[in-house]
């Protein structure tokens, strides 16, 4: 038998008995169904996570840190008067590491794979206001060149340009008495400043951009480089240029074209000398994981549906051997090899759970469409941008593959019981 | 005389062991010839379909040897054996054992399909069997809305279709009412006829026999007697 009679047969076999065919693929397609759904959840929040990545930071860039000499050793630390206390790393708790002097960028400038190194300017803010309104407190976020903000309405910041720049969060356009984002457009703010002796200064800044709020820069404004260095002199007035020029944090560029590799070579180089290096992918990598974890969970219940449908698989094809016990025993009478019957029985099965698989997918990704254009309007307005179930061609080509190997496996049993049988058992009629 | 085209040599068959043992055939010796019509009479459990299945192939004797167109079959394995039976062996059952589902063309092209047939060569096979049958506007009938002597036909287009050298008719009348059973015999003695198909039947009616060019009698696994119809 030519092996596209073997499947033609076998796609038809599995048309004879409908009312079983159908029940059978309708236990696989629950298991698709759900197997789908959740690995959409996984393609659409990664996606989003990675897409946000553009608004936390430049993808050829790297926060550097330096080691305090002792950070290795357990119990209290020695005091060193270069420490820094860190608040630039938002979250609970804050780290001290030594302070980065104009001789340590130097250094770093001088490693092999760094194309440029600035000092990380950590500013915080008084207030911010329009003059008429009232003063709200105001976090600043990182502005390093080559952030993509998300926008609600204007432009993005000039890091280049002398005129100071600032982009505003959504959430501070009503409070500051703008009726809408366009409206806060082209404004002047001001800014709010104390340097340590005390002295508050203001500072004036034009709003060019009202951000939507996402996961990378929720809540907080952007400055530009200009505002950036203008409010950092300003908090940093009085002090001797030794403190000054002690940063807390240091940002490195190199090749935006440079393989993991490479990267990883970087951050070794920086770590024999003494510093720290972390890509905004490795702060990214963390959420990642987690949500890769959820996903992974919610894919294990889809996977327990399959294996519950496969036994609906070895169940069908086992009623369906006995039905054609005789079919079979003529089939092998007339020359049909036991390796055939095997094929017929076991791409019967795999076709089975291609339909139950093909359906599934194909109803999840619209149900999943659906229902995640229905939440992006309602539960994660503000959120924009999440496409909260994605579906790429190669996960749901995995899925649907996946479903035929089990479904295949499922019918291995019915399949060598059917391959083995003695044609004169089956034909015996006295 | 020249050799026999299926020869049996002291075949045993024994199913079971020690207390259960049972021997069907006891060591039979038979030569049936091309173009002959034999008839393998016995009551039932008298062997005759055990020995049927030993000359078709379909089974291994315990000791003793079958010899197809004058060698041993002994050797023939796997992939050689079930060629061997499709392209030589055509089967006509009492049961028809007809997908009932399935086509009239689709049931008598089932031996081609075996044997690798391309779909065209198939049906144009599987129609000229038919027609030979004279059952070619049944052919997009479904089995099983035939009637019992159209069923035997399509069993016998089946089992022409791959132009056998041996048909194996195992009680072809057995399901039909005496004037099909005797319209199915006619075709089956005129295929054994005109093309020289060499016919095997296993019955235990006495009038089927009758027309057999031989008839080789078994009994509690022997063969009792052998008798060749008197030259008319």
């Amino acid at each position: 038998m030519r092996a596209i009679d073997v499947v033609g047969s076998a796609i038809g076999n599995s048309f004879r008995s409908r009312l079983r065919t159908t029940l059978t693929v309708l236990a696989i397609f629950i298991g698709a169904f759900t197997l789908t759904i959740t690995n959409g959840l996984g393609t659409g929040i990664n996606a989003y996570i990675t897409d946000t990545v553009a608004s936390i930071g430049a993808s050829d860039v790297m926060t550097v840190t330096k080691v305090s000499a002792d950070a290795k050793a357990t119990g209290p630390q020695e005091y060193s008067p270069d420490q820094i206390t860190s608040r630039a790393a938002a979250g609970p708790g804050s780290t001290t590491v030594a302070a980065i002097t104009p001789a340590d960028l130097t250094t770093i400038a001088a490693i092999d794979g760094v194309t440029s190194v600035e000092p990380s300017l950590s500013v915080t803010p008084d207030y911010v206001t329009t003059g008429t309104s009232k003063k709200y407190r105001l976090g600043l976020g990182s502005a390093v060149a080559g952030v993509h903000l998300q926008l609600a309405a204007g432009s993005q910041l000039d890091q280049k340009a002398a005129q100071l720049q600032i982009a505003l969060p959504v959430s501070f356009v009503t409070p500051l008495g703008f009726t809408s984002s366009a409206d806060a457009i082209g404004t002047t703010v001001q800014i709010g400043v104390s340097n340590p002796a005390g002295t508050v200064n203001v500072l004036n800044a034009t709003v060019v951009a009202v951000s939507e709020a996402s996961l990378g820069s929720s809540g907080n404004a952007t400055a530009n480089t200009a505002l950036t260095q203008a409010l950092y002199d300003a908090s940093t007035s009085g002090l001797s240029t030794a403190q000054k020029e002690s940063y807390s944090e240091a940002v490195v560029r190199f090749d935006p074209s440079s393989t993991d590799a490479q990267v990883t070579a970087l951050k070794d180089h920086l770590t024999s000398a003494g510093f720290t290096g972390q890509t905004v992918a490795d702060e990214i990598g963390t959420f990642k994981s987690v949500i890769d974890a959820i996903v992974l969970v919610l894919n294990a219940f889809a996977v327990i549906a399959l294996l519950a449908a496969s036994f609906g698989i070895v169940n069908t094809l086992l009623m369906s051997v006995q039905e054609r016990t005789r079919e079979i025993g003529l089939m092998k009478a007339m020359g049909m090899g036991a390796g055939r019957i095997f094929g017929l029985f076991s791409i019967e099965a795999a076709f089975i759970g291609f339909l139950g698989s093909a359906i599934g997918a194909g109803i999840a990704m619209i149900v999943g469409s659906v229902v995640s254009t229905a939440l992006s309007g309602a539960l994660f307005a503000n959120l924009p941008g999440l496409t909260l179930i994605a579906f790429t061609p190669v996960s749901i080509i995995t899925i649907i593959l996946i479903v035929m190997a089990i479904a295949f496996l499922a019918g291995t049993l019915p399949a060598w019981r059917a391959a083995r049988q003695d044609p004169i058992e089956s034909l015996r009629y006295e | 005389m020249s050799h026999p085209i299926l020869a049996a040599y002291d075949l045993k068959k024994s199913y079971g062991r020690g207390q259960n043992r049972f021997d069907a055939l006891k060591g039979v010796t038979l030569e049936i010839f091309a173009g002959e019509s034999v008839a393998i009479v016995g009551k039932s459990g008298s062997g005759k379909s055990t020995l049927m299945h030993l000359l078709a192939l379909l089974d291994k004797p315990s000791t003793g040897t079958v010899q197809l167109g004058g060698s041993d079959t002994a050797t023939l394995r796997g992939k050689r054996l079930n060629e061997t039976r499709n392209k030589t062996f055509g089967f006509v059952f009492q049961q028809f054992f007809l997908t009932p589902g399935a086509s009239v063309l689709e049931n008598v092209v089932l031996p081609l399909k075996i044997a690798g047939v391309g779909s065209r060569g198939r049906k144009q096979r599987g129609h000229a069997a038919l027609e030979r049958l004279e059952l070619d506007d049944k052919a997009r009938s479904k089995a099983n809305a035939l009637s019992g002597g159209q069923k035997q036909r399509a069993v016998i287009a089946r089992a022409l279709v791959n132009d056998p050298r041996i048909i194996f008719a195992d009680e072809p009348t057995g399901n039909l009412d005496s004037a099909t059973g005797a319209i199915v015999e006619d075709i089956l003695f005129g295929l054994n006829r005109d093309q020289g198909i060499t016919l095997i039947i296993v019955t235990h009616d006495e009038d089927l026999a009758e027309r057999c060019d031989r008839r080789i009698y078994i009994r509690d696994g022997l063969v009792v007697s052998e008798e060749a119809r008197v030259a008319a």
